[in-house]
């Protein structure tokens, strides 16, 4: 199995580069350095010789992938592609295009977005897996039929939608938690009671649909025939054997995206006003802040090569058969 | 044990869990629960307000220009001069100086010149300005000294920083007194090739030998950065009381001297700017010390000053706390102001001690509904205290719709409003061959007469009755009211191009067919080419991508279609617009300007020839590139005049050449409006008065009170919910107790 990990390690290190290479190439065909200059400067009386002076001191004065000044291998490492990505591999992020430190910044917003995105992604993966057994379990009637319905319902209507009704009906109408904010230590849970729940909400309809097509398709298997025959109550044998064998799936669209929670939910995040990592990368994309852009690009392509091997030393756990080489 | 026996102890339990929880929360039910603010802040004497998008980009005086950056770069540092915050028109008073000093002309000789002499005369201007005395610094750890009297934190290693992130993490702090040497540094610094600073290209126009100094600091930074890259960031300490240069001084330790090149009387308005705020060079030493640029301790992040408030806390994108300066000198609240204040109530706190407020906490709130919803709960003071477009928004909104009318009025929210120094224009770009300068005098001619043609076309009043919802005035020229240059009898206020005279004398628009007749003469008749037949089809860049801007766009099309000339929107974002402005490849855009000081020149000199953005590489404001050797010339002499009868006869001609050229087709003038909670008192509102935080004065009981009337939480719905639940459990807990007792022949069978 180490083998199989080190070789998958490295491929995750091909495609960080090429991540990179395709950021970069993307970011630099819409803007140009004095575009990003100009906007970091500011909308008024903004001369060339200030353009100028900030695409130096932040190194955006370099040409962008061959430098024909250059001598020998200089011409490709003195460029600003070498200069900017080979940091990153080392996690040194450097410091925004306004100046601030990228490392420090995401130490701060990390525990924010994790906040969030932790008890969303756990809480949401608990209720959905109870949720669409228990549709699994009263198939063939009328519970199922409208649970379905009701989850068909909950699927059609956009995440923002939730999060306006779910603002102007708990803040503005019940008054019962603030419509955004966020604070330190305990005090956060009033924060993040609202947006944990609509993030519950607004996923629950479509896994659960997901989630019941795979216990059905277990259901009708030998072994649920065996576990019947055997005189096992219903419940147990939904709840402990289609549930662990349907798990090979679960896991695949859970474990995967387990990394990418440090990077935080950007649309929830901006609305609730938490300090996080999505609402980090947004603020830079609007900004044109090639400097975060590429170090959020970077860090969310490893979270996510880091959840795909961890998805597959999971299956192992999981299932005895699967075997790593 | 049998299901009879099993449910009455289920439902007792659950009966019991849901009389506690209803004991719990009537014990809580008056308690405000939606307060995102720490409980009891409400009942103090700190204001709450949010900022929208982002944290301020620049805090250092040099650099900071920006409306957001404002609300805390004029509350922490005191510009030489300020505006008195209640008169209108806007007059000059004394910040850090004891008072506006006059200027001294002086001739090429160096002989004094009465204060009536012509800009050509003028060689030189001197600027003695009086700083007050006894004014000290705010608490900061670069002015901390040790009982021997050295500073405590300016031999800092990079390992002693490591893991200092807010200024309060120094635990000494230290103070000394303001003199008029810490002006000359900041002007000095000015010249820094380490910050940008949008004012130095215009100084270096006027301040007596900066451009010159700016070279010889640039030259002594290269030489400190002798084996550093670029991009460096612990950089040695730029000293600038080592290396300075004629323009600045400080004759004494209370007197500042600024010599300008011959005669610039808007220049009295740039002293009122944070460009001039004084700056420590003990705070340029502390900065410039290993370790601090990259933990974000500089001037951008955390200003040193000794204005009314000091920043204490700077979390990006999050949180921003402003708190009273311990060391403030002290000034009181105006006891005069502009007619019909006294009745508005702007006058009760005359005479007392500034500032009223002890903490302003800025957060943030990048969304409009959780903004709008938190500012109606009473958890912010005001939506938006450094602009004024949001109250206009509230008055729109009031008069779209009863009910909101009814809620603003119910909670008290005052929207005092005014028309400030603020333009909208359509322009023309005169670089272009059809609606700019003609080849020829005959295309001149005909250019001139489309660029009217349209002017009359564009309905500006249908654009401000629809897209400004009547918040705002048509434009009929490039002057806005409330500066000295506009007079309702004079151009200013009345185009003759574009309006002739009602029968009330009031302006009335020209008709579609003398708009028609001048296109016929501008060779389109029914806007097609004369010679050609083809139609006529001009492009209009605008600055906005998204499809929010579809109706406003096909408004402007409508417009042109009145004259049969078709209309091709280009809509592009900021940067691609600004790069076609610079290099001049636009047709057609719309502008805007809002004063950077009360003067007409600050709205004329974007018509400047030599200002063109085209020709300057971009440095020059004139979008349209507009030239015109008659106005160049009475804008020379225009801009070296004193307010007075002169200058505005000079305006007037200006503003009668533009009409009839019509390179802009003026747009209009917005109206503005503050928004204010009943309990914020003095709220006046204004956007050249940029340290206006101060004079705001807060009934915190009031707030409290207001707050728990307005945000009882509702209870209720909960346990109906809970209790709703459990009605929908039920069935299904008949189904499973069911299928527990199936046998499997009919699981089967069901199957």
């Amino acid at each position: 199995m180490l083998n199989y990990i080190i070789r998958r390690v490295l491929y995750g290190l091909l495609i960080l580069i090429g991540v990179n290479l395709l950021t970069f190439i993307l970011f630099f065909a819409v803007n140009t350095p004095d575009d990003m200059a100009r906007i970091n400067i500011g909308g008024k009386r903004v001369s060339a010789d200030a353009i100028a002076k900030w695409k130096t001191q932040r190194g955006y004065d370099k040409p962008l992938l061959f430098n024909e000044q250059a001598q020998g291998v200089e011409k490709l490492s003195k460029t600003l592609f070498v200069e900017r990505s080979l940091p990153l591999f080392a996690l040194q992020f450097g410091a925004s295009d306004t100046g601030r430190d990228i490392g420090y910044e995401l130490r701060q917003r990390a525990l924010p977005s994790l906040a969030l995105a932790l008890p969303t992604f756990l809480l949401g993966v608990f209720v959905v897996v109870v949720v669409s057994l228990i549709m699994v379990f009263f198939r063939n009637t009328y519970v199922e039929f409208w649970s379905v319905a009701f989850a068909v319902f909950l699927l059609s209507v956009s995440g923002l939608f939730y999060i306006i009704a779910g603002q102007f009906l708990f803040s503005t109408v019940l008054k019962l938690v603030p419509a955004s904010g966020f604070a330190g230590g305990l005090d956060m849970v009033v924060f993040l009671l609202l947006p944990v729940a609509i993030g519950i909400v607004s996923r629950m309809g479509g896994e659960a649909l997901f989630y019941r097509t795979m216990f059905l398709e277990e259901i009708g298997k030998d072994y649920v025939r065996t576990a019947r025959s055997k005189g096992l109550s219903e419940s147990v044998v939904l709840f402990r054997h289609v549930l662990g064998n349907a798990l090979l799936p679960i896991l695949t669209s859970t474990v995967a995206v387990l990394p990418l929670l440090f990077m935080g939910a950007l649309i929830m995040e901006s609305f609730f006003g938490i300090p996080g990592l999505g609402s980090f990368t947004i603020d830079a994309i609007n900004g044109q802040d090639f400097a975060v852009v590429r170090a959020m690009v970077f860090l969310g392509s490893a979270l996510y090569i880091l959840g795909l091997v961890l998805t597959d030393i999971s299956y192992t756990l999981a299932d005895p058969r699967v075997r790593l080489a | 044990m049998s299901f009879q026996q099993i449910a009455p102890r289920a439902l007792r339990r659950i009966a019991a869990l849901l009389f506690i929880t209803a004991a719990l929360l009537l014990g809580a039910c008056d308690k405000v629960q939606n307060n995102p603010h720490p409980a009891g802040s409400e009942a103090s004497n700190t204001l709450f307000l949010p900022f929208t998008s982002r944290s301020p980009k620049y805090l250092d005086p040099a650099s900071s220009y920006s409306n957001d950056e404002s609300p805390y770069t004029y509350q922490v540092y005191e510009p030489p001069y300020g505006y008195h915050y209640l008169k209108r028109p806007y007059e000059l008073t004394g910040r850090g100086a004891r008072e506006v000093a006059p200027p001294q002309y002086l001739d090429k000789a160096g002989k004094a010149l009465p204060d009536s002499a012509s800009g050509e005369q003028v060689a030189q201007t001197v600027y003695d300005i009086p700083i007050r005395s006894g004014i000290q610094f705010a608490p900061h750890p670069a002015f901390a000294k040790d009982a021997d009297g050295r500073f405590v934190y300016h031999d800092l290693k990079a390992d002693d920083v490591a893991d200092k992130h807010q200024i309060g993490d120094f635990t000494h702090t230290g103070t000394r007194e303001l003199t008029a040497e810490d002006y000359v540094y900041a002007i000095r610094r000015l010249a820094t090739p380490r910050v940008v600073s949008p004012s130095f290209s215009t100084m270096a126009d006027y301040i007596v030998g900066l451009r010159e100094y700016g070279a010889a600091v640039a030259a002594k930074d290269k030489d400190l950065r002798k084996g550093m890259a670029p991009t460096d960031r612990n950089l040695p300490f730029l000293d600038f009381r080592e290396l300075g240069f004629e323009g600045v001084s400080a004759p004494d330790k209370y007197t500042l001297r600024i010599r300008l090149v011959g005669k610039y009387p808007q220049f009295k308005y740039w002293l009122a700017m944070v460009f001039f705020a004084p700056v420590p060079w003990e705070a340029e030493k502390f900065y410039a010390q290993p370790g601090m640029a990259a933990n974000n301790l500089s001037l951008n992040y955390w200003p040193v000053g000794t204005g009314p408030y000091m920043l204490t806390e700077f979390r990006e994108n999050r949180r921003h706390v402003l708190q009273r300066n311990p060391n403030f000198h002290g000034e009181t609240y105006p006891c005069e102001g502009a007619p019909g204040d006294q009745e508005k109530g702007y006058l009760q706190d005359c005479g007392k001690p500034l500032p009223f407020v002890d903490k302003v906490v800025f957060e943030i709130e990048k969304e409009a509904v959780p903004l709008q919803s938190k500012f109606i709960q009473g958890f912010y003071d005001s939506p938006a205290i450094e602009r004024l477009d949001i109250g206009t928004g509230y008055i729109v909104a009031m008069g779209d719709d009863k009910k909101k009318e009814a809620l603003y009025k119910e909670k008290g929210i005052r929207l005092p409003t005014t028309v400030e120094a603020n333009t909208w224009y359509f322009a023309f770009n005169w670089m272009d061959p059809v609606v700019g300068k003609g080849a020829t005098p005959a295309q001149d001619e005909r250019n001139r007469k489309l660029r009217q043609a349209l002017s009359i076309a564009i309905e500006w009043e249908e654009h401000i009755a629809i897209f400004e919802r009547g918040q705002g005035v048509a434009g009929q020229g490039p002057v806005p009211p409330s500066l000295f240059g506009y007079r309702e009898d004079g151009p200013t206020a009345f185009n003759p191009v574009v309006y002739r005279r009602g029968s009330d004398g009031k302006p009335v628009r020209r008709s579609i067919d003398e708009a028609k007749q001048l296109l016929v003469d501008a060779g389109y008749p029914d806007g097609r080419d004369a010679k050609t037949g083809k139609p006529l089809v001009l492009s209009f860049d605008y600055m906005n991508t998204s499809n929010g801007s579809k109706p406003l766009l096909d408004w402007y099309a409508r417009q042109f279609g009145k004259l049969g000339v078709q209309m091709e929107v280009r809509a592009t974002d900021f940067n691609r617009f600004q790069d076609k402005l610079k290099k001049g490849s636009v047709q057609m855009f719309l502008g805007g300007w809002l004063a950077d000081y009360p003067d007409a020149e600050n709205f004329l000199f974007m018509l400047y020839g030599p200002n063109s953005k085209a020709k300057t590489d971009g440095n020059g404001e004139n979008n349209a590139n507009y030239q015109s050797p008659q106005f160049d010339a009475l804008f020379d002499r225009m801009k070296v005049l004193d307010d007075g009868p002169q200058k505005q006869q000079l305006i007037d001609e200006m503003v009668q050449i533009v009409q009839k050229d019509a390179v802009w087709s003026f747009g209009y003038w917005p109206t503005s409006a503050a928004a204010y909670h009943q309990w914020i008192f003095n709220g006046k509102p204004t956007q050249i008065v940029r340290n206006h935080i101060s004079y705001l004065r807060l009934d915190a009981d009031l707030r409290a009170s207001k707050i728990r009337e307005w945000n009882r939480p509702v209870w209720w719905p909960l346990p109906l919910l809970g209790a709703a639940s459990l009605l929908a459990l039920w069935p299904a807990w008949r189904i499973w107790r069911r299928r527990e007792r199936e046998t499997a022949s009919r699981t089967l069978a069901g199957e």
